[in-house]
């Protein structure tokens, strides 16, 4: 009977083992197949466009304008385009996000109401970027800017797509991102140093510029660069707001001043998008397979611009960490 | 007790409508050392944080009665809090070093205060240096990160850069519990010096530290104050047998 008892504890031990030992394998395998299959496809899309992509990769290719009815020449102006764009849209999004992230963090955070515009910021983050697009198309062009040019009386200056409304729709578009994370890098600000100002006879508004967003400076510009990505890389709300197939010239306006004279942006004008001009080589031109390799090269470089960024960004995040760990003393 | 710098009147303190002080009323005397001790919750720092408003910051904080600092209501409408808490400085228990540079940190409250002229400022930083007895160490890296000092150093920095503010009146909120026995023994010399200039509040777990710099001493037990009298006389011969078993370790 003892025997008999001692190898059915045995047999439990064992079947405990196996059941830990095969489950765990299982989820683990599981686990690093997952993992592969997902690098792997991401290195198949980005490999392959790369490939393809440097065959045309030059720089005659990234600065001149295409040529010959889309088949030969660059993307000059479609990346001049995009910069522009988003500078704009920085003007306009940048201080947006980071004064109401401000409000939301240290004025109201308390308040029953700053939960309301936490969860309205989460669905305009929500929102299909169509339909930001459109409403960009509806309200600026349609209404303010129509109405504006009655107002004023400049005939058609406002009341027509433009990089203007572009910019201010892409805003709206990364509104919500820059807003969270001006957010969480404000939260990482330990409540020890604002306890600290203010003891030290510091206002509010002196304790948040000079001790609160000082620190929170690199986990601002984190988000501002991810929204720049973001923005590059979307299509639907230029779509409707002056994004053009082809420009012949830059959207550019030489102002005089005197004996000077300064190209600046035209911000009225339309103007073309890097991630619009795939869409465009691709399907509006007259032979689509001609200007393959044009768009793997666009593709490419819209790719590295993404990549490039985000990189940035990494780096302003590790530099925001590397403070806080030294701060917290840890 | 004449001429108090600190009156407490009648006060009791809310958090979240859970009572942390019930009727406290004390006078403080001027330069002297005040020490509030007490079992973990018992209010001491809820105390102490009344004395700068500080404890506004605090969601749901309600307050009953009066505090007077030179016979002047610091809960009054009129008051400027910018004003009360460059006279009412405060160190924290954790230093809490702004990550700038040794100069900037202590320069902070002087630069608030309006004051454009460096060598007016530079001035400041080495007298407030000298006064919290760190000038020596920290006079040949200014310029550099404060945060790199040890923590005892950091400690004596935040007492220097809350001196810089100019205040009467020192707020310590257990300054040296972090501490290695060598930086409490600097903190606690700097204390004696400093009593002779400013009003000092200081809380304390350590009962012996206590005896060491204190001239008055403050029992406070589950917010309410049980005794308040010359720390001599409290340590050798208390009148509350609450106080006594606190004191000599029976409970607490």
């Amino acid at each position: 009977m003892e025997f008999f008892k001692s190898i059915y504890s045995w047999y439990r031990v064992l079947k405990d083992y196996r059941r830990i030992s095969v489950t765990n394998d299982l989820a683990i395998n599981f686990i690093r197949i997952m993992s592969i299959v997902t690098i792997t496809l991401l290195l198949a899309i980005v490999g392959f466009i790369a490939v393809n992509g440097m065959q045309v990769l030059s720089w005659d290719f990234i600065f001149s304008p295409p040529k010959n009815n889309f088949t030969e020449g660059g993307i000059g102006p479609a990346i001049f385009g995009t910069i522009s764009v988003v500078l704009l849209m920085i003007f306009f999004a940048v201080p947006l996000g980071v004064f109401a992230a401000i409000y939301i963090n240290e004025y109201i955070f308390d308040k029953w109401y700053s939960r309301i515009i936490t969860v309205s910021i989460h669905t305009l983050a929500g929102v299909p970027s169509i339909v930001i697009g459109l409403f960009g198309f509806g309200f600026f062009v349609l209404f303010l800017g129509r109405n504006l040019d009655e107002l004023l009386n400049t005939g058609l200056l406002f009341g027509k797509p433009a990089m203007l409304w572009a910019s201010i729709t892409l805003g709206i578009l990364v509104l919500p991102l820059i807003i969270f994370t001006t957010i969480e890098a404000l939260k990482s600000v330990p409540e020890d140093h604002r306890n600290a100002a203010l003891g030290l006879g510091a206002t509010k508004w002196e304790m948040i510029s000079k001790v609160v967003l000082p620190q929170a400076r690199p986990g601002i510009l984190t988000g501002i660069i991810l929204s720049i990505s973001k923005a590059v890389s979307e299509t639907a709300p230029v779509l409707f707001l002056g994004c053009a197939f082809f420009l012949p010239e830059l959207p550019v306006t030489n102002l005089n001043f005197g004996a000077f004279v300064i190209p600046m942006i035209n911000p009225s004008e339309q103007f073309m998008y890097l991630s619009y001009h795939i869409f465009a080589l691709a399907t509006q031109s007259t032979n689509p397979t001609v200007t393959l390799p044009l768009q793997y090269g666009t593709a490419l470089v819209l790719i590295l611009t993404i990549v490039l960024l985000n990189i940035f960004a990494i780096l302003f995040r590790y530099k925001f960490t590397k403070t806080f760990e030294k701060v917290r003393g840890y | 007790m004449k001429n108090p710098k600190i009156q407490i009147n009648n006060l009791s303190v809310f958090f979240n409508y859970v009572q942390a002080l019930n009727r406290i009323t004390l006078d403080l005397p001027e330069n002297r050392v005040t020490v509030l001790i007490g079992p973990s919750g018992c209010g001491k720092t809820s105390l102490l944080r009344t004395l700068n408003r500080m404890n506004e910051l605090i969601q749901g904080f309600l307050y009953k009665g009066e505090v007077f600092i030179d016979g002047i209501n610091i809960y009054d409408k009129s008051i400027d809090l910018v004003k009360l808490r460059n006279t009412v400085g405060m160190v924290f228990q954790k230093s809490n070093l702004f990550p700038k540079t040794i100069f900037d940190n202590v320069a902070f409250a002087p630069r608030l205060q309006g004051i454009k002229d460096e060598k007016k400022i530079n001035e400041i930083v080495e007298t407030v240096c000298t006064k919290a007895a760190i000038w020596n160490e920290i006079k040949d890296k200014l310029q550099t990160e404060a945060l790199n000092l040890s923590a005892g150093q950091q400690q004596r920095l935040c007492i220097a850069r809350a001196l810089a503010a100019e205040p009467k009146i020192l707020l310590m909120d257990e300054p040296a519990t972090a501490l290695d026995p060598i930086s409490t023994a600097k903190i606690e010399e700097l204390i004696l010096e400093l009593k002779s200039n400013y009003t000092i509040v200081f809380v304390t777990h350590n009962m012996q530290q206590a005896a060491r710099i204190s001239d008055y001493t403050t029992f406070l037990y589950m917010g309410q104050l049980i005794e308040f009298g010359k720390t001599t006389k409290m340590f050798t011969n208390p009148v509350n047998k609450q106080t006594e078993d606190y004191i000599t370790g029976r409970f607490g």
